[in-house]
């Protein structure tokens, strides 16, 4: 074990990766940084830092620092994993996925149906995302939900550092395309980091708090929120599971259903805004298949329908919050007290 | 000509093949049994194989909507892509592609593509690879006159040249971006002067004779093999059908497309060619004839008897592992 922030766990793993397999390759805006400068490579060392070091000990040809075009970045991934590689990818912010989205869409996503199961297209594109930072609308955003609802590619969010290497490692080695969001706000949580090599699977949701009271399914930065909400609750005697998701395409419908089927209340936590979001489609879901289970409507606690905006107090009240969240689970405990009220 | 009997054989035959194969797409879709949108590469024939008779079964191509020539000219099957366009179970694409995404990446054929301009980028990754491999591939992206109009060809033209990779953007300029002339949509009209700009060696070329198409394209072949950099080229075209199958093609002139067939057919001239300077005689020539026609007889009496996929396929090929 050791105690590494998320950027480092991310970084360790695309070195440990890059050493395993010959064929993975690291492209993106600034993975290098200082191209053509006076400072040199590795100037910058990476915007997030989470590519530093490769550049000097895998070379040029396996890290390639590209131009400011999305679409080209993500093309050329396209093309690279067509023709036996396996490259990851990174797209800055996850907004620019507006400028790359027929790439991710309509090719990369694709590929493999269209050409009747006779490709493989193991992309991996390292998208930083989430709100927090004052970044404002353009650069704060949560896609993950746009991303899961197109069949072919795979959508994976860790919450801890363990998970981020984890379910790094698994994507890198994975044949199909996987989207691998790393939320900006997480960047520099720490935790412990199991060493050598370690996987986690995809669509397997991890139950971070136990609770026969009330489940809470979220996923991403909202995990941690969620576990504030519910350590608050316990010390009320309120038990809630918290399951974070890790990936949400694929989707662990079981642990969701098993965990509502216990306790009959759901609230579910989205970074996004509310219409056709994660949020809503869960709740369909559990609509659909534990309806006789649920003893109270299904919360859902979720960006509202707006931008993200700029200023400290506008962002913190688009963001959901712990409190929130308790208040949510309070409201679901109520529903039937007050009904008999 | 420095091309021998055996290849000036093998280049008609390709082209013949490429044409009877589309000819005869455009009398089946009027009978209906071919659904969804076809575009005909008809008129093109010289670049497509004029550019893949200059690649190994090991290079790369990424093509168009307009993608038949190019796949036949790269070695795909073409009894397989006969059932794919009549949506069998055992297609090229097993029934899944159709005309816009028919594909043999076994043969370097990295897909026919749906989406104008998104084949530059993909290409520029398979040259990556070659690069990185170094084994001397090189990766050819097809583009029309209305491609060269989309920022990812700009974006994967830089991209090459700042990284240094063996692509080749082939231009061809059939003079329509579907039902808008070039001359209205391609702004200063000179498309490779485009990817020189970029900072790539150009060549420009008579894209309907096959003989500048396959002599430039040794050049820049060697070029890039060599020196592993980008190159572009532009070679002008004719396009004989329409935009798609059943384009009531307003926007042509009087009598265009039948003079287009009389002054610029490849084939045409491929033949005057070798009969006057006695490399292949008529009857050589009409012999091919004879067996393309054949070949595609024999595709389509096969497709049209050919199963369909089953309903359950619908799910397969999604994932490889979900």
């Amino acid at each position: 074990m050791a105690n590494l922030t998320m950027r480092e766990a991310v970084n360790l793993t695309l070195h440990q990766e890059m050493a395993r397999d010959s064929n993975v390759i690291v492209l993106g805006e600034d993975v290098v940084g200082g191209m053509g400068t006076a400072g040199g490579p590795e100037a910058i060392g990476g915007i997030w830092k989470a590519t530093i070091g490769l550049y000097d000990k895998f070379g040029a040809g396996r890290v390639l620092d590209t131009p400011i075009s999305e679409a080209a970045i993500i093309g050329a991934a396209a093309g690279a994993a067509l023709t036996g590689k396996r490259p990851v990818a990174e797209l800055m912010f996850a907004d620019f996925i507006g400028v790359c989205l027929d790439q991710i869409w309509n090719q990369i996503a694709k590929f493999r149906y269209m050409f009747g199961g006779r490709t493989r297209c193991p992309v991996v594109i390292r998208i930083t995302y989430g709100a927090g930072v004052n970044a404002a609308a353009q650069h704060s955003q949560a896609p993950y939900a746009l991303m899961t609802a197109i069949p072919g590619i795979k959508v994976v969010m860790p919450a801890t550092p363990a998970d981020a290497k984890g379910l790094l490692t698994t994507a890198i080695r994975d044949d199909d395309p996987v989207l691998f969001f790393e939320h900006k706000a997480l960047y520099a949580i720490k935790g412990e980091v199991p060493d050598g090599d370690y996987m986690i699977p995809f669509g397997h949701a991890k139950l971070v708090r136990e609770g026969k009271d009330a489940t809470i399914v979220t996923c991403g930065q909202m995990v941690g929120f969620a576990e504030r909400a519910a350590d608050a609750l316990a010390r009320d005697g309120i038990a809630c599971d918290v399951l974070d998701l890790r990936t949400t395409s694929p989707l662990d419908e079981e642990a969701i259903l098993d965990s509502v089927e216990m306790t009959g209340r759901l609230v579910i936590v989205d970074e996004s805004p509310p219409r056709c979001s994660l949020a809503s489609d869960i709740s369909g879901i559990v609509g659909n298949q534990a309806f006789a289970a649920l003893k109270a409507p299904i919360e859902m606690v979720t960006a509202p329908h707006s931008p993200v905006p700029f200023a400290r107090e506008l962002e913190k009240a688009y963001l959901p919050s712990p409190a929130g969240i308790e208040a949510a689970v309070r409201k679901t405990l109520g529903y039937r007290s007050e009904r008999r009220g | 000509m420095q091309l021998s009997r055996e290849q000036l054989i093998r280049a008609y035959r390709q082209m013949k093949t490429i044409r009877e194969f589309e000819e005869r797409l455009h009398t089946e879709i009027q009978t209906g049994q071919i659904a969804g949108f076809t575009h005909l590469y008809a008129g093109q024939e010289a670049v497509a194989v004029g550019v893949c008779e200059n690649l190994t079964n090991e290079d790369y191509i990424i093509s168009t909507h307009r993608g038949h020539g190019h796949c036949i000219a790269k070695g795909c099957d073409v009894r397989a892509m006969m059932k794919e366009l009549f949506g069998r179970r055992d297609g090229l694409c097993k029934g899944k592609g159709g005309s816009m995404h028919i594909a043999d990446v076994s043969k370097g054929m990295l897909g026919a593509n749906g989406i104008v301009g998104a084949g530059a980028p993909i290409a520029v990754g398979a040259a990556i690879s070659a690069k990185l491999d170094g084994n001397g591939r090189v990766s050819v992206t097809f583009s029309g006159d209305g491609a060269c109009n989309q920022g990812t060809t700009f974006e994967a033209m830089n991209m090459a040249v700042v990284l240094k990779v063996p692509v080749i953007f082939v231009f061809e300029n059939n003079h329509y971006s579907e039902h808008t002339g070039h001359k209205y949509a391609v702004g200063s009209g000179d498309i490779a002067a485009r990817a020189e700009a970029f900072g790539m060696r150009v060549w420009r070329g008579n894209g309907s004779d096959f003989f500048d198409t396959d002599q430039i394209m040794r050049e820049v072949v060697e070029y890039c093999r060599t020196t592993g950099l980008p190159a572009a080229v532009e070679l002008d075209t004719e396009r004989f059908f329409g935009h798609f199958e059943g384009d009531p093609q307003r926007y042509r002139g009087a009598g265009e497309v039948n003079r287009l067939r009389q002054e610029r057919d490849c084939l045409t001239a491929f033949r005057a060619a070798v009969v006057s300077a006695n490399l292949l005689d008529d009857a050589q020539l009409d012999g091919i004839d004879v067996e393309v026609l054949k070949l595609i007889d024999d595709a389509v009496a096969d497709a049209r008897v050919a199963p369909p996929p089953e309903a359950s396929q619908v799910l397969e090929d999604v994932y490889i592992s979900y």
